[in-house]
C-alpha cells in the first residue's frame, strides 16, 4: 500500500498550503526544530555518554534519568510537533525523499533501541546505578543510540537537497525504488 | 584590504572554491556542524540549567561544569572549524548577511563570556556564589548562545 494518495490529499488541505506558502511561519517552525535539537539531543547525548562511561560517571544513573529525562522528553515533544508540521507543509516531496525515508526508518530503530534498553538492562538499573562502568548491554544501547541519532540528524539535514528527487530524472533504479518515485516507463 | 575584499579573496581561494563547487562538501560540513551543535547545546544546557536550579540539582555546579567542560571545548572547536569551512565557501554572501553579523557578534560575546565570567562563577566554591548570580550568568549564557543559533539558522533563510 502506498501512502502517496494520503500525502496528495494532505498537500491540498488549507493548513498545508498556508504553512507551505507562509513567509515566516515555515522558517520559524524549522528554526524551532533545529534549535530544539540542543535540548532533546543534547540531553540524549549526555545520557548516552553516561551509559558509555564517558561523562558524568560519578552521577547515579537514576539521578540522570530523573533530572534530565523530563527535559529530554519536553524537547522530544517539540521535535515531534515541529517535525510533524514540517512534513505537513511539504507532504509529497517529503514522502518521496530518500533522506526523509532513511530518517523515518532510523527513528523507528532509535525507538526500538530505547525500548529494548528500558525493557531489559534498565530494569536492573538498581544493580548498576552507581557503577562507573555500566553493563555491556547498556553500553551497547548508548553507542547504538549515538550512531542512530547522528544518522537521523544528517539525513534530516539532507532532506533539503534535491539530488535524488523524483522530478529529477533519470535516477538509478535503486533510487527511484527507495524514494517511491512513480516513473513512466517507455 | 577591506573586509569585503577579504571575503571575496577567501571565497575565491582554492579551499573556498573547492567547497562551493563540490556537490557534497557543503552538505557534509554542514551536517558535522549540526552534530556538534547537539553536543555543544547539551554541554551548555547541562550547566546553565543546573545554575538555574534545574537538571542535575543534586550535583554541585562546579562538578557539573567540570564534566561538561571537555565536551564543550571539543564541540566548540568542531563548530569553529566546520563553521569556517562553510563561511569561506560563501564569504561574500555572509558579508552582506545581517543574520550572519548578528551570529558573529553573539558568538564573540558568548565565547568571551564562557571563558571569563561563566568559567569563574561555575568554578567557584558553592558557598561563594549567590543563587541570583548563578541565575544571571545562566540567563546571559543562554541568551547569547540562542543568538548564535538563531542567527545561524537565519543565514540560510535570507538572501
Amino acid at each position: 500500500m502506498s501512502l502517496l494518495p494520503f500525502c496528495q490529499w494532505l498537500a491540498e488541505t488549507r493548513g498545508s498550503v498556508a504553512l507551505h506558502e507562509s513567509l515566516y511561519m515555515y522558517p520559524l517552525v524549522e528554526s524551532a526544530h533545529v534549535l530544539t535539537l540542543c535540548l532533546f539531543l543534547g540531553m540524549a547525548v549526555m545520557f548516552d555518554l553516561r551509559l558509555l562511561g564517558l561523562a558524568l560517571r560519578r552521577v547515579p544513573m537514576t539521578e540522570i534519568t530523573r533530572r534530565l529525562g523530563p527535559w529530554m522528553a519536553a524537547g522530544f515533544v517539540v521535535m515531534v510537533i515541529t517535525g510533524g508540521l514540517l512534513f505537513y507543509a511539504i507532504p509529497i516531496r517529503s514522502y518521496q525523499n530518500i533522506f526523509f525515508r532513511i530518517k523515518v526508518v532510523m527513528l523507528m530503530l532509535a525507538g526500538l533501541n530505547a525500548w529494548v534498553f528500558h525493557a531489559t538492562v534498565h530494569r536492573r538499573v538498581a544493580e548498576w546505578d552507581r557503577d562507573r562502568v555500566t553493563p555491556r548491554a547498556a553500553r551497547r544501547a548508548g553507542a547504538a543510540s549515538l550512531v542512530l541519532w547522528a544518522v537521523i540528524v544528517v539525513a534530516g539535514r539532507m532532506i533539503a537537497y534535491n539530488w535524488f528527487d523524483c522530478d529529477k530524472q533519470p535516477q538509478p533504479n535503486v533510487v527511484n525504488l527507495a524514494a517511491g518515485c512513480v516513473v513512466e516507463t517507455r | 584590504m577591506d573586509l569585503l575584499a577579504a571575503c571575496q579573496w577567501l571565497e575565491a581561494s582554492p579551499l573556498g572554491t573547492a567547497i562551493r563547487t563540490s556537490t557534497w562538501a557543503f552538505a557534509v560540513i554542514e551536517s558535522v556542524h549540526l552534530l556538534a551543535l547537539a553536543v555543544i547545546g547539551g554541554s551548555v544546557l547541562l550547566v546553565d540549567l543546573r545554575m538555574l536550579g534545574f537538571g542535575l540539582r543534586e550535583q554541585r555546579v562546579r562538578d557539573v561544569a567540570g564534566e561538561a567542560a571537555p565536551w564543550f571545548v571539543g564541540s566548540l572547536i568542531v563548530m569553529l572549524v566546520t563553521g569556517a569551512g562553510l563561511f569561506i565557501s560563501e564569504a561574500t554572501k555572509c558579508y552582506y548577511s545581517q543574520p550572519f553579523a548578528v551570529k558573529m557578534i553573539c558568538l564573540a560575546l558568548s565565547i568571551v563570556f564562557a571563558f571569563t565570567v561563566r568559567r569563574k562563577v561555575t568554578g567557584a566554591e558553592e558557598g561563594r556564589v549567590r543563587p541570583l548570580q548563578y541565575k544571571l550568568v545562566a540567563l546571559v549564557s543562554l541568551a547569547l548562545w540562542f543568538g548564535v543559533g538563531a542567527g545561524g539558522r537565519w543565514i540560510g533563510f535570507s538572501g
